[in-house]
């Protein structure tokens, strides 16, 4: 993927509802998307937070749940093609001229636009971490939040802690290739799907692995080498040798790179005007949660809105001294055309 | 009302006038308490509201539920007396209630 610059109309940062809506007010008006997220798939906080959780005050779906609402979003914004990019972050967004951005993913990738849409709801989900003392300084070399090339990981000492889906996956699929493998957990039961905990169960059964129920307290080791780290149980204190070690503790939202991007922000939002919803740089927007204007309200019904306006001057940007005919769904058959409505 | 005292992890007491109905996390949320993320908004699908229910308190907060108790495996020191500060509703009962911040919500 490096290497290639990716050009096109619009760049969405950000795959939950406001940004998927976007892909549709501005596939109205002829504009393509292509829709960046560091999940890997789209819904933003409705996917990752609430899947099934039932939202109740979206306009005319009087019960919806997370999942359902991206779904349908989804189909929604499909006729007009958008490519999505999932598992990746915009780090770097330069201006290089009117109506010319350049966008850089932490995944390799390039874009060359000429509007940017900032969905990016409450930031980046990033991997919660464990609030110890000292362990930024074994971030990397022995401490690890995600696993992105298993081969790293070859005949460690791995201490895997948590009892989610992430934390069970890895100690199945890492087992094998480490040279030992321990999974530390505050309780006996699992969220982890039950077929993961069974997997997990018939790999200690054989003794390729160590189940230890407790909370780790403190990190052994220095110059960024762990050797093994400090735990209590209901029983007492305990320690247990290592030398890497893989919290997995779930994800919360993090602003990230929004904030090197020379926008004015305030408070961790962007501050937008409420007849375009742009930023301080024109051609760069943003709507949802992440912006701010008075009167804001933290809806998604609000970002819908936010997003149809936002497309009215993106359009003008893209098509310079061209007329803006305002058309309704109902009645324009060159809008029933794009929707492909038969 | 309902008086609640949240103490911060630096040992900061806010002590706050409460409607009975609203949840702990809503009521250190709307009483800009420091130290409740609250990320999820109160959906317990997050573990951002930890909090630590005085031992005096335990019973009268009442036990967590399943989902409660899963979502705590997102939590960091998670003690006997852990609660998500969403999943306790304010009622007169509670009126005196003190409950401790951890030292971060991660």
């Amino acid at each position: 993927m490096s290497g290639d610059v990716i050009t096109t109309d619009a760049v969405i940062i950000g795959g939950g509802p406001c940004g998927l809506f976007a892909i549709f007010e501005l596939g109205l008006l002829d504009i393509k998307c292509h829709v960046v997220d560091i999940l890997d798939k789209p819904g933003g906080q409705c996917a990752e937070l609430y899947p099934e959780k039932p939202i109740y005050d979206i306009p005319a779906l009087p019960e919806v749940s997370g999942q359902e609402l991206t779904d349908r979003l989804m189909e929604q914004a499909s006729p007009f093609d958008p490519q999505y990019h999932y598992s990746q972050m915009v780090t770097e967004l330069i201006k290089h001229g009117d109506n010319d951005f350049e966008l850089k993913t932490d995944g390799g990738m390039t874009f060359r636009a000429k509007v940017v849409v900032i969905a990016a709801g409450g930031g980046s989900f990033m991997p919660k971490k464990p609030p110890m003392p000292g362990i930024a300084d074994f971030e990397d070399t022995s401490v690890f939040y995600s696993v992105r090339e298993m081969e790293k990981f070859r005949g460690k000492d791995i201490l895997i802690v948590g009892g989610g889906d992430s934390a069970l996956d890895w100690v199945n699929n890492l087992q094998p290739i480490a040279k030992s493998m321990t999974l530390l957990h505050r309780r006996p039961e699992f969220r982890a799907a039950p077929d993961s905990v069974n997997k997990m169960r018939a790999i200690e059964d054989a003794g390729k692995m160590k189940f230890q129920l407790g909370q780790v307290t403190e990190l052994l080791g220095d110059n960024g080498q762990l050797t093994g780290i400090k735990g209590k149980n209901k029983e007492g204190e305990f320690e247990l040798a290592c030398d890497t070690m893989l919290p997995f503790f779930g994800l919360t939202m993090k602003l990230g790179p929004v904030a090197d991007w020379g926008l004015n922000l305030e408070e961790n939002l962007i501050p937008v005007d409420t007849e375009k919803f742009e930023t301080s740089v024109p051609g760069i927007f943003a709507i949802g949660d992440i912006n701010n204007y008075p009167g804001k309200l933290k809806l998604i019904l609000s970002g819908f809105h936010e997003a149809a306006l936002m497309a009215q001057q993106a359009f003008r940007y893209i098509n310079p001294g061209e007329r803006l005919r305002f058309q309704y769904t109902t009645s324009s058959s060159s809008l029933q055309k794009k929707l492909g409505v038969k | 009302m309902t008086k609640i005292t949240f103490v911060e992890h630096n040992g900061k007491e806010h002590t706050v006038d409460v409607e009975n109905d609203m949840t702990l996390m809503e009521a250190a949320v709307k009483n800009m308490v420091p130290g409740i993320d609250a990320d999820c908004g109160g959906a317990c699908a997050c573990a951002t509201c930890h909090v630590y229910v005085e031992p005096d308190w335990v019973e009268k907060t009442g036990d967590r539920e399943e989902t409660e108790e899963d979502m705590l495996d997102f939590a960091f020191d998670v003690q006997e007396n852990s609660r998500l500060s969403c999943q306790i509703k304010i009622s007169e009962a509670l009126d005196g209630l003190v409950v401790k911040l951890p030292e971060k919500q991660f």
